[in-house]
């Protein structure tokens, strides 16, 4: 990619190293678990062993004769308070602790306080709860039966255990294009829950100053700002008062949509410094991580496609059932209670769609975060994406080709889909071409009709997703009602080093690095010189976080804009001191120099120095800019991903062989960080595809609740992934961009599944859900008869 | 609780210090001693965030007792760079764009000390296996196994493969 700017500036384009990592190979990143305060005090939780169950009496007198407890804090205290419950994200309840019944296994009961780490974990031991298990419910099916006992009998007159119903599209018109069509094709796709499983659990420091009257709250969050906000809001009757509020979100390991809800352990921590005047740390282990918060999915979906005898697709119609756990927690934007599920009819083109869903209420813990996922668009194009390969499989033609003669073609961008989008642009086929060309398709549909010949496994999966980030224009995006803008606010210093800070809060996404290119890309400041700040909300402008691969299209944007504002703010000054007029200059990153007198110029830097030192009179003095970003839509980044695997006929080991994406996210930052966040997306992926899935029996007993049995993929299970991209630039994001770092876990699983079910559909195999594990393929296998004796 | 005294060398240095026989290396070196560039991300020893250097071993800093490494040495991540400055790995992994949120990064270098001990000049298989202890949920591994192999080729001096050279002559 040709880049605008010289590699000293460092603009788009220049794969420049991260000026992050200084601290992080070094030992010197700041985590919330490395702060120490003095006086800090340490909160562990006391958490319930059934799934469903009447509290009926805590004892803590044992826990409390322990030198060094403090306070043991239960929902019976809270509730004095009014904060024994809080609003999720999506406007339902959540207990923050109970004050008569446990609704899922490893539910928060009681909150230790002491003046160490290990003395908490000892008042949790000790305090004696008295419980009486009830029958829970585990399957959203029997959840929704008519005769399922209420589960959230807090909520006056509720009668059954649907949380919401939620439907788009066009019923009637389905229906009947259904009816008519010569071939239509159905399978039942379930998505398990799964953990994101960011190497960094939840935690935070809650520092209540009582003379103040200020609480600083130092908390793993990827939205400080809406954390304040609703902090606010909650807390406002006990005294905190959002001026008095200061979340810092420090060095975060990793977020993944985990770290968007608010969950009881934060609040817990709030409450204990706030009564006891003293900072506390609550930092969960991995076990209580896996067992009670971050999880996603959990999507069972009904998928239909009606299709012409030639394989033209003509609509789509999908009734999802999905499983929020106890209460409705997801991190969706407030009027899209299933997310950007809308997406499913994904890079094809076809006006008939219709998409209907009942949420339903289990004995699960909270569910429907949007793990590296922009709100629900991966349950939407496993689903698409299997159902292509499913048509391709009914009418005998190549998926690649019914793939090609279905796209949306290029010339048809800005394109309406039939569920409402107005996908920006996209070219789908060069993207599939590309991967195909890498990967050598042609040549590997044949070995592989040579291995069938002799009895061996082999398949090529391919997925052309098309992803939606970037929430969102104020019109249709907000969460809890604050619209899901974002910010920047530039500060360039008298010898023309510049602060940055934003609304948004990296986790690992190279904030520090990206933004300060966009900077330098616009005004010609070195990215070196331009020092990026995020996640204090004392001192960064307001934003809604970074999530849902919206950081680049929201807050990039606004970074963008911020510094053309001073562009334009530098043209004036440049002209006050050449004594010329505005239009007589051009701009190239760094100067402005005087058409047709190059020699006569002025560099950003003199600029600056002039700004604080000899501005024009009448002029603002300074070099500051600040932007708030309401995108005019989303981005629909896409692309091509080729999955190969060979089968071993006796083990029923999986192996892949390649796995080449494609991948097109517009104009490009960093390529460097790029195609790191695609790596890592793609282990992402093949984790759901392959290994991970929390599964709970009927007593609602989580049975992989720690990483000893949650399979999260080693250096030995990722293959090499191998990575190319095309570029079709956002028409009208300021900078081209879309951004990335959903689109490989969003594109790798259904790659990965079409591949598996490609090696064993000759023997008659339609479908198979994910995680598609050695034993599920040496059970098909030896169902069919297909398995090989050792 | 009753406690022990032990002498630990941490980096170079050496203290003494009364411990409760429970207590973890890890939360040793994090709490009591302060240095906590070495991370917590599991309590099942499967993660790796926490692996140091035992007497030049690399072991999972939580699955050991702090009275366990009385009278040893103590290496962590905050002891890799000398005056002369960054370690290799330290370089390749920044060079490779090895890391993400950095929170597996310092167990993961403690781990690739050992490995480029042990084998100076590992196959990108060897050195897969060789960091399978150890857990990254950013980089999908691609750019650890060549920060592994950027820091062997500084170390044995042998030429770097030529994907790592383009990636470093890229841009600075």
């Amino acid at each position: 990619m040709g880049c605008k700017t010289s590699r000293e500036i460092g603009g788009m384009g220049h794969p420049i190293k991260r000026k992050e990592d200084a601290r992080f190979i070094q030992g010197k990143g700041k985590y919330v678990d490395d702060i120490k305060l003095p006086g800090m005090l340490y909160l562990d939780i006391v958490r319930s062993p059934y799934a469903y169950a009447k509290i009926k009496n805590i004892n803590i007198d044992k826990a409390m004769a322990i030198p060094g407890v403090l306070a043991v804090i239960t929902g019976k205290d809270l509730e004095k308070y009014n904060l024994h419950w809080m609003p999720t994200l999506m406007s339902d309840t959540q207990m923050v602790l109970p004050t008569d019944t446990v609704m899922y296994q490893s539910q928060e009961v009681a909150a230790v306080i002491a003046t160490s780490r290990y003395v908490a974990a000892d008042g949790v031991e000790a305090v004696e709860v008295d419980y009486e298990p009830m029958k829970p419910i585990m399957r959203p099916k029997k959840a929704l039966e008519p005769d399922a006992p209420v589960l959230r009998s807090d909520k006056e007159g509720k009668k059954d255990n649907l949380i919401w119903h939620w439907e788009t599209g066009d019923r009637d018109g389905t229906e009947k294009v259904f009816q008519n069509a010569d071939v239509v094709v159905k399978e039942q796709i379930y998505i398990p829950r799964i953990h994101v499983v960011s190497i960094e659990t939840c935690g935070c420091v809650a520092d209540f100053d009582k003379v103040e009257g200020k609480l600083t709250l130092y908390m793993t969050t990827q939205a400080p700002h809406a954390i304040r906000t609703v902090l606010a809001l909650v807390a406002g009757h006990v005294g905190l008062s959002e001026e008095k509020i200061r979340v810092i979100s420090p060095d975060i390991g990793g977020g993944f949509g985990g770290k968007v809800p608010v969950y009881p352990g934060y609040v817990c921590a709030v409450a204990a410094s706030v009564l006891i005047g003293q900072p506390v740390k609550w930092i969960e282990d991995r076990t209580e991580n896996l067992q009670a918060d971050s999880f996603a999915r959990d999507y069972d979906m009904t998928c239909e496609l009606a299709a012409n005898k030639n394989g033209k697709i003509q609509a789509l119609r999908i009734k999802t059932l999905a499983d929020h756990g106890y209460t409705d927690a997801a991190a969706n934007p407030s009027k899209f209670p299933a997310g950007m599920f809308s997406i499913c009819t994904g890079s094809y083109d076809f006006d008939t769609a219709f998409t209907e869903m009942d949420a339903a209420y289990t004995n699960k813990p909270p569910g429907g975060v949007a793990y590296r996922c922009s709100f629900r668009v991966t349950e939407a194009a496993h689903a698409i994406e299997r159902m292509v390969d499913r048509l391709a499989l009914e009418i005998g033609k190549d998926p690649a080709q019914l793939r090609m003669e279905n796209f949306i073609k290029k010339d048809q961008f800005p394109y309406q889909s039939a569920l409402g989008w107005e996908y920006d642009s996209g070219d789908y086929h060069r993207a599939l071409e590309k991967a195909m060309d890498i990967i050598g398709y042609d040549d590997l549909r044949k070995e592989q009709a040579e291995k069938r010949k002799n009895g061996e496994l082999m398949g090529i999966g391919i997925c052309s997703f098309t992803e939606i980030v970037g929430a969102g224009p104020s019109k249709d995006f907000d969460i809890l009602g604050i619209k899901m803008f974002d910010s920047c606010e530039i500060r360039v210093h008298p010898t023309g080093k510049a602060i940055a800070r934003f609304g948004t809060k990296s986790q690992g996404q190279g904030h520090e690095t990206t933004y300060a290119q966009i900077i330098a890309e616009e005004l010609g400041i070195p990215a070196q010189h331009i020092q990026v700040e995020e996640g204090d909300t004392d001192t960064a402008p307001y934003g809604l976080g970074t999530y849902a691969s919206r950081s680049t299209p929201t807050a990039g944007a606004a970074a963008a804009k911020a510094a053309r504002k001073l562009r334009k703010k530098a043209r004036k000054i440049a002209a006050h001191l050449l004594e010329v007029s505005e239009e007589d200059l051009e701009w190239e990153p760094g100067k402005f120099s005087v058409k047709g007198a190059p020699e006569k110029a002025k560099t950003i830097q003199e600029i600056v120095f002039a700004s604080y030192t000899n501005h024009p009179q009448g002029m603002e003095a300074g070099f500051e800019a600040t932007h708030y970003y309401d995108p005019p839509n989303l981005t629909f980044p896409f692309g091509s991903y080729i999955c190969v695997v060979d089968i071993d006929r006796s083990t029923g080991e999986i192996k892949i062989r390649r796995f080449i994406a494609v991948d097109d996210c517009g104009n490009i930052i960093n390529p460097m960080i790029v195609e790191g966040q695609i790596h890592g997306g793609l282990t992402q992926g093949l984790a759901p595809a392959m290994y991970e899935e929390l599964i709970y029996d009927d007593e609602g007993n989580i049975l992989n609740g720690s990483l000893m049995d949650y399979l999260v993929p080693t250096a030995v299970e990722s293959p090499k992934w191998e990575t190319a991209k095309t570029i079709t630039p956002s028409p009208h994001h300021p900078i081209g961009a879309k951004g990335v770092g959903e689109s490989p876990t969003v594109g790798a699983p259904p790659a990965i599944a079409n591949a598996i079910i490609d090696a064993l559909s000759h023997l008659g195999v339609q479908h198979m859900d994910i995680p598609i594990t050695p034993y599920k393929v040496w059970k098909v296998l030896n169902e069919k008869g297909a398995a090989l004796e050792v | 609780m009753a406690t022990k005294p032990i002498k630990v060398t941490l980096n170079g240095t050496e203290h003494s210090l009364e411990v409760e026989p429970r207590l973890l290396l890890v939360h040793l070196i994090r709490e009591n001693l302060s240095m906590t560039g070495t991370h917590i991300g599991c309590d099942t020893s499967n993660c790796g965030a926490c692996t140091i250097l035992l007497n030049g071993k690399s072991v999972k800093s939580c699955t050991v007792l702090a009275v366990q490494a009385n009278g040893k040495e103590v290496t962590t991540i905050e002891g890799m760079a000398t005056a002369e400055g960054l370690h290799p790995l330290q370089e390749g992994f920044r060079e490779m764009h090895g890391l993400q949120c950095g929170f597996c990064t310092p167990g993961m270098i403690m781990r690739a000390t050992e490995l480029l001990k042990q084998n100076t000049n590992p196959t990108e298989d060897e050195i897969r296996w060789g960091i399978s202890g150890n857990l990254c949920r950013c980089t999908g591994y691609n750019n650890i196994v060549k920060a592994i192999q950027y820091a062997a080729s500084k170390l044995n001096g042998t030429e770097m493969p030529a994907e790592l050279k383009e990636e470093v002559s890229a841009e600075e």
